[in-house]
């Protein structure tokens, strides 16, 4: 019960620091999830609906990715911002910037992944329709993705949410830097560190209190898109 | 559609690159931060200078990795033998001393290998391996856990068994299990004292002189990394070793217990400075 009250407290106290730290988390995971869905949604599309050499391994690879840890990821852009390594010279190790990179590839599969199994059977539908019709590529894709629109918004509500909620990734790119790449769930892992399980679950709290209230606000569009799309 | 999702990309990923130039990146650890004597700290070099200081706070080990692969410009660790050698393989310039704390054995209060009784840490271990009572272990290459194998070589002990575990985590992590399974562990003074979770856990054992703590702050060499900001870096450095700095780091305080004693200038320290624990060699 006192870890709600210091959650609530702390949600009511609207205490700047952490209105910049939950901002953060934001910025950064919606940044991802966009950059990520601009090339997994037309890349999964046409891993479903197109026949090409190696398709079957594209697949795999895509799906597999879906399981790399957030702390492999950090790893790899890490090696590849490091002053050390091949993308050192642009100093953008340790800022929020690389902590997008990081989340985008981590959630660039699971979007490629659930957009390809919300286009598949969609496709089987319309398939015979668009041959006949003899749309462009470039036409098709859209159909399909528009047509596809809801279930494709929930592959990108688990990219988000996974973003959102990892911390092995930001933590090890991002450095955690007080004030200027510290989110929601390096505070939290911060917190447990220094013994403060408390606030660290209150911390918590709040992070999924963000994640009901952008899941709810989605899932009540989508609905309401659905209702439309009956009457007409 | 794409064009809205196009600027909205635009203006964040804008707002993500820029930032002040008049910043440094200190790699650092986590005692130092745990303890919160950075946010004391450094925005007063701040309000000085219109220097912001970045701090990644990791183990000594990590710190000094950033530090070579030029991604900091400052480093603070504690491990003097990983400083001499990272002086000496060119990747540093000006080591200083800066302050110091020492490292205690805290431990379960009802003290089944009475620690307590020992006078150094080479009898406390002895008397933890001897009744093979739970030890936690950092395992993870930071400054505590080398200095814990010193100790352990020193007391001619090789700990190995159900009782010694490595976890190879951080400090927090390390008092946190401990705390759970009631064991003992060896953590710097500072993160003990701020810990939050100490259950029932008590320092059992400190003052001896083989658990002095020194911290050394060293400039990454712009010889071999460049882009290092080498001015900022070095009135940084200059700006912990002054007499305002050294004041600061003494001032310092949680649950009103001093937790660095400023050593900078030795021949100037004194038992009153520094009433946490004497100043040592």
């Amino acid at each position: 019960m006192t870890i709600f009250g210091q959650a609530a407290e702390l949600v009511l106290s609207a205490d700047a620091e952490l209105m910049a730290v939950v901002g953060l988390s934001l910025r950064v995971s919606l940044t991802a999830t966009l950059i990520a869905s601009l090339f997994a949604i037309p890349l999964g599309t046409a891993l479903a609906i197109w026949q090409f050499p190696l398709r079957q391994v594209l697949v795999v690879i895509s799906t597999s990715m879906m399981a790399l840890p957030p702390v492999v990821v950090g790893l790899i852009i890490y090696l590849l911002l490091s002053r050390a390594g091949p993308l050192g010279s642009y100093g953008i190790l340790f800022t929020p910037t690389a902590m997008i990179m990081a989340q985008s590839v981590l959630i660039f599969p699971i979007v490629l992944a659930l957009t390809r199994e919300a286009i598949l059977p969609l496709d089987r539908d319309y398939k015979n329709l668009l041959d006949a019709w003899d749309v462009s590529p470039l036409q098709r894709l859209k159909t399909l993705i528009w047509d596809a629109r809801f279930a494709v918004v929930t592959g990108l509500l688990a990219g988000f949410g996974r973003a959102l909620a990892e911390v092995g990734a930001v933590i090890i790119v991002g450095g955690n830097i007080a004030g200027f790449t510290r989110v929601m769930t390096t505070t939290i892992a911060l917190e447990t560190s220094k013994g403060n399980l408390e606030l660290a679950l209150a911390l918590g709290i709040i992070l999924l209190s963000i994640a009901v209230t952008i899941n709810t606000a989605i899932h009540w569009i989508s609905s309401f898109g659905r209702k439309y799309q009956v009457k007409r | 559609m794409i064009r809205i999702i196009l600027a909205l990309l635009i203006t964040t990923l804008s707002t993500a690159v820029h930032a002040g130039d008049r910043f440094i990146t200190l790699a650092s650890t986590t005692s130092t931060q745990n303890s919160g004597l950075y946010d004391y700290l450094l925005p007063l070099f701040t309000a000085k200078t219109g220097i912001e200081v970045r701090v990644i706070s990791v183990g000594t080990g990590q710190a000094i990795t950033i530090a070579k692969n030029g991604d900091a410009d400052v480093l603070l660790v504690h491990h003097r033998p990983s400083e001499d050698a990272f002086v000496a393989g060119g990747y540093g310039i000006e080591r200083r001393d800066v302050m110091y704390n020492d490292f205690v054995i805290v431990g379960p209060k009802s003290d089944p290998a009475v620690v307590s009784n020992q006078t150094n840490a080479s009898g406390g271990l002895m008397a933890i391996s001897e009744t093979q009572s739970l030890f936690i272990s950092r395992g993870d290459e930071s400054g505590t856990h080398k200095r814990e194998k010193d100790l352990w070589a020193k007391a001619g002990i090789m700990p190995a068994g159900n009782w010694y575990r490595d976890i190879g985590a951080g400090m927090g992590a390390a008092l946190n299990m401990a705390s759970s399974v009631n064991a003992y562990t060896l953590s710097d003074r500072g993160t003990w004292l701020s810990f939050g979770n100490k259950g029932d856990l008590g320092m059992l054992l400190s003052g001896d002189e083989t658990l002095f703590n020194p911290y050394g702050i060293i400039l990454v060499n712009p010889a071999k990394h460049a882009h290092v900001k080498i001015d900022m870096a070095r009135s940084f450095s200059n700006w912990m070793v002054s007499d305002e700095g050294q004041k600061a780091i003494g001032a310092f305080t949680v649950q009103n217990l001093q937790l660095f004693c400023p050593n900078a200038h030795p021949d100037q320290n004194s038992d009153a400075i520094c009433p946490s624990s004497k100043p040592r060699n």
